[in-house]
């Protein structure tokens, strides 16, 4: 028994790392929480005044269409919710409780708090999307600078913020896109949307979704996008260039101007997806190197928080040429008086409910406003200082390596390969990442599929101390050692998570076994029973 | 004169206090340690007619944090807000009571902050979507609910989607009363391979025009689609029947919710449908211009339907410990993170916070709360109506079928445009009805009116008063 505990005090003599426990409440689902009678919130009544008026009046709702039994939500008291949710947070991972660099492409920065305050005051939280202009100035104010800085920031003439997260602003240029090309009458011609896969997998997904057909390059030998491969893939069926840059390797591409001209050669329109533009904030243009279109995700690069996968805020940007074609509406200023401009015939119609997260697009004005134009280069200087200090140290450690582009300095983030150690000690990048949770840090692998074996994608922002890098180093430094004299505590891991690992993935992916809710998983287990 | 900051600094370049290591002995130490001279060096790749020659014309910033607040504030003070104006517009985005605990939860840093971890250092995140899902799956009667979409617009289009590549047609009958942005961002997202027709609705009633959808109907149909409260609030009470004639010619019904009206309305599985949809924006949400929208879509458990949605579906699983919940991503193969463009649609970033406030507001308010504000919210709303229907030349509800929450009023009899009406209550503190002459010109000078539980008696009192100034 004490042997056994022993096994697992890794951090014993290693005075460098961290004795971490995540929170491990064991807390059953909610409705196990549930009494009949609790209630958790009361809220108003009619007065009797109105009751008395209106008379039954559930009657007035057809007998076919009313509901006879009560819905089967639990029934708790507010204290017992509140505690609930509150252990839940605290088995949850936060960007604010642990030095987040690992998870490569999602930019965790620092989202600061003061914006959280400002985004929570009534006069935004409590304003109604439709109300008359003259009593919504400010949040069109808001906007409406927030725009004149990203056109700023990249060089394009007119920006949407409807797009919810990231994707939907990418989705949003491929309908621009294909709205271009109708207004050319070669919608039909134009059929194709080429793009890289180091690119992020929206990028395919959602131009397929605007119908198009995917051609995705793979990078040449030393990891950059394939110009000679581009220039096979473009014809006159080339609708547009989807490309992001730097890649999600970390590797900026020299030659992007020379891929923009060969698209734009044959008629094609050029989308950025600047997914990854913390590193380049004030030192290289989109619109500079020649894009129609790109897009940035409030939710990395300007600091917003990702809430747990969302809300978030994709601001769409356009050169001037494709402007009419932006979501409607868009915010104009008439010298007087902020309005939103519904008239606007080319159009390709709605993207949001309404205006976008405006929260977010608050957010981000402020992040902007606390740092200036000398702050924002900061950022991405820092970013990319960290960035290479952190593959600095991470070469150091045996069994991993930097594919590609060698002696060359990243920018934002890294794509680094494990297959040295995988193949030395049958320990997987995978199998690292669920370790590493042992440690109160998250870490990433890569989007499918994987191009760079035994994949992990780190990314330092500018949020973290050297201290904090070098902490995260050693930790995945001692993870390194422990696949060579003791794989298996690696690949049993995570043992001081919330919980442990999953090995039966058959619930999960089998029809006859999944449940996505408590409902399902009550009657799969009554049938399971039978 | 130096400022205070450069006095009593160190060094003269401003420290971030977001960039800690912008501290420039710090930031000498790590170029050392990379073996560059500068950052500058690590920018050698990109090319020099690429690199921005001069400093970004950005807003002088607010380096102190009060300057920072006191500007955002001053700018906000420009709008009025719905704690200090009496609001009347709905149409989308409702202002429904915030139960404390709803803020509390989605402003932990840790959900706040959380993003894509695994599924056990962000355990409770799986949970807490699980839990939302299983709610939800209650209120809806439905077994399989997704990790939140963007919007109820979006949701509404992925539903459109999911039913035609179920049926393997492309045609899809959208009926009754629907919002014409969420018709436009509907046609938007099926083209190029889906037409979408819309039935109109009854005159009468403000529900589908049921010959209407008989005629168009044929074995061409993949998806009928209605909502219920439709975008004028009205209950449709033909659901069943035209469940019935959307499955008699092999098409599947979608159907959109607002979930707060589900503790008084069946869910719509009660009446036929296939696949619902909504917005969960009511369910503890604050209004936030807008930004408090989240989608979801349910349907049964079949497989046919799961291997359809692209968003993420969290389901529970055993872990290697007995008696341990687990969470994670169910049949994740069909995604676009698993297989890009082969995946359906695309699933990224989406709106899992409202996700998990939507879970603490139904763990909150529980059955019986639901079907309390249900209730409350019919009461108030058919208060106003009558209320309204007291003054002359005002038609009050203008449709004769019944509503939950929202209700059209038309003021032909006044002699008054809505614009005239609303700008006298706006000067009495008063958001009005949102004027539909612009979007539903064939209804006339008309009005959507929303009460929610908010509205106490007094309150609708002084806008009916109100009113009744202005008109006569």
């Amino acid at each position: 028994m004490t042997q056994n505990i022993m096994k697992f005090r890794y951090t014993d003599g290693k005075p460098n790392l961290r004795r971490f426990h995540q929170a491990r409440w064991d807390e059953p689902v909610i409705f196990e929480l549930s009494q009949p009678g609790q209630r958790g919130v009361l809220l108003p009544e009619a007065e009797s005044a109105i009751r008395d008026n209106v008379g039954d009046i559930l009657s007035t709702i057809p007998e076919t269409i009313r509901r006879k039994q009560l819905p089967a939500l639990p029934e708790i008291s507010q204290p017992q919710v509140l505690r609930h949710y509150l252990r839940l947070s605290q088995e949850t991972l936060g960007a604010d409780l642990n030095v987040d660099i690992g998870q490569g492409t999602c930019t965790m920065k620092y989202n600061p708090k003061v914006n959280e305050q400002l985004a929570r005051l009534p006069g935004i939280a409590e304003i109604h999307p439709l109300q008359d202009e003259d009593t919504v100035q400010g949040i069109l104010e808001i906007m409406y600078q927030f725009e004149q800085m990203l056109k700023e920031i990249s060089g394009m003439a007119r920006f949407s913020f409807q797009s919810q997260a990231g994707s939907q602003a990418i989705y949003t240029c491929t309908a621009i896109m294909r709205a271009y090309h109708q207004a050319n009458s070669e919608a039909d011609q134009r059929d194709e949307v080429i793009t890289t896969i180091f690119s992020h997998p929206s990028n395919a997904a959602c131009a397929k979704v605007a119908g198009y057909k995917i051609i995705t390059l793979y990078p040449d030998e030393d990891g950059y996008p394939d110009l000679n491969a581009l220039k096979e893939a473009v014809s006159e069926r080339t609708a547009g260039l989807m490309i992001t840059n730097p890649e999600d390797t970390g590797i900026f591409n020299p030659k992007i101007t020379e891929f923009v001209k060969v698209v734009h050669h044959v008629g094609g329109l050029c989308f950025y997806d600047q997914a990854n533009a913390n590193g380049v904030l004030g030192i290289t243009r989109a619109r500079d190197a020649g894009f129609d279109m790109c897009h940035f995700n409030l939710h990395k690069t300007f600091a917003t928080p990702h809430g747990c996968g969302g809300p978030g805020g994709g601001a769409a940007g356009v050169s001037e040429e494709l402007a009419k074609f932006l979501p409607v509406p868009v915010v104009e200023w008439d010298g007087n008086k902020y309005y939103l401009d519904t008239n606007r015939p080319d159009s390709i119609g709605k993207i949001h409910s309404f205006y976008g997260v405006a929260p977010v697009i608050l957010k981000a004005y402020a992040w902007v406003m606390s740092l200036g134009a000398d702050g924002l280069r900061e950022v991405a200087e820092v970013a990319v200082l960290n960035n290479n200090y952190l593959l600095k140290k991470m070469l150091e450690i045996p069994g991993v390596s930097a594919p590609y582009a060698v002696g060359k300095p990243r920018k934002e983030q890294v794509r680094y390969s494990w297959q040295a150690l995988y193949e030395e000690t049958g320990v997987s990048s995978e199998d690292i990442g669920l370790r590493a949770a042992d440690f109160g840090l998250h870490y990433w692998t890569s989007h499918h599929p994987f191009v760079v074996p035994e994949p992990n994608t780190l990314e330092p922002t500018e949020s973290y101390t050297k201290a904090e890098i070098d902490e995260y180093v050693a930790v995945i430094r001692q993870i390194a050692d422990e696949a060579r004299t003791d794989p298996e505590l690696v690949k049993t891991a995570p043992h001081n998570s919330t919980v442990h690992r999953i090995v039966d993935h058959d619930p999960l992916d089998k029809p006859e076994q999944w449940a996505v809710t408590w409902r399902a998983y009550q009657r799969k287990l009554d049938q399971n029973k039978a | 004169m130096k400022t205070n900051r450069e006095k009593h600094g160190k060094k003269q370049p401003v420290v971030y206090p977001y960039i800690p290591n912008s501290e420039p002995s710090i930031k000498q130490q790590m170029l050392d340690e990379i073996g560059v001279a500068s950052v500058e060096a690590l920018y050698e790749d990109i090319p020099e007619a690429l690199r921005m020659k001069r400093k970004m014309d950005l807003p002088e910033p607010f380096l102190s944090e009060y300057d920072l607040i006191r500007h955002v504030e001053e700018i906000l003070s420009h709008n009025a807000t719905c704690k200090d104006h009496l609001n009347f517009r709905g149409a989308g985005c409702y202002q429904h009571f915030v139960p404390a605990v709803c803020d509390e939860i989605n402003g932990r840093s840790e959900f706040l902050t959380a993003y894509a971890g695994e599924p056990y250092d962000d355990h409770g995140r799986f949970q807490a979507l699980f839990e939302y899902s299983s709610m939800m799956g209650e209120l809806l009667e439905m077994d399989v609910v997704n990790v939140p979409t963007y919007d109820g617009f979006q949701a509404a289009a992925t539903s459109i989607r999911m039913a035609c590549r179920l049926t393997g047609r492309n045609e899809a009958l959208v009926c009754g009363a629907i919002n014409p942005d969420k018709l436009s961002m509907i046609t938007n997202y099926c083209l190029p391979d889906i037409s979408i027709n819309q039935i109109d609705i009854d005159r009468m009633t403000g529900n589908v025009d049921f010959s209407a959808l008989e005629r168009a109907i044929s074995n061409k149909t993949a998806v009928v689609y209605f909502e219920n409260p439709s975008y004028l609030g009205m209950i449709p009470i033909s659901g069943a029947e035209i469940a019935e004639i959307a499955h008699k010619h092999g098409a599947e019904c979608v159907v959109g919710v607002d979930p707060i009206s589900l503790g008084v309305i069946a869910p719509p599985t009660v009446y036929g449908a296939d696949i619902v949809c909504g917005d969960i924006q009511s369910l503890g949400m604050h209004m936030q211009f807008g930004g408090g929208q989240a989608g979801f879509i349910a349907t049964r458990d079949e497989e046919k339907y799961v291997m359809e949605y692209p968003s993420r579906l969290f389901g529970i699983t055993p872990t290697s410990v007995p008696g341990e919940y687990g969470f994670g991503d169910v049949a994740y193969e069909r995604t676009s993170f698993a297989i890009r463009e082969q995946g359906k649609e695309w699933v990224g970033t989406a709106s899992a916070l409202w996700g998990i406030t939507a879970g603490v507001y139904l763990a909150l308010m529980g059955p019986q709360g639901m079907a309390e504000v249900g209730e409350v919210i019919m009461q108030k709303s058919h208060y106003a109506t009558k209320q309204l229907a007291a003054i002359k030349g005002v038609q009050s509800p203008m449709f004769d079928g019944p509503y939950f929450r929202e209700f059209v009023v038309n003021f032909d009899g006044t002699g008054k445009p809505v614009a005239e009406i609303n700008s006298a209550l706006l000067a009495q503190g008063i958001f009005g009805g949102m004027d539909l002459s612009l979007k539903y010109p064939e209804l006339g000078n008309c009005a959507l009116f929303c009460v929610t539980e908010l509205h106490r008696q007094a309150d609708i009192d002084r806008m009916v008063t109100a009113v009744r100034e202005v008109v006569q």
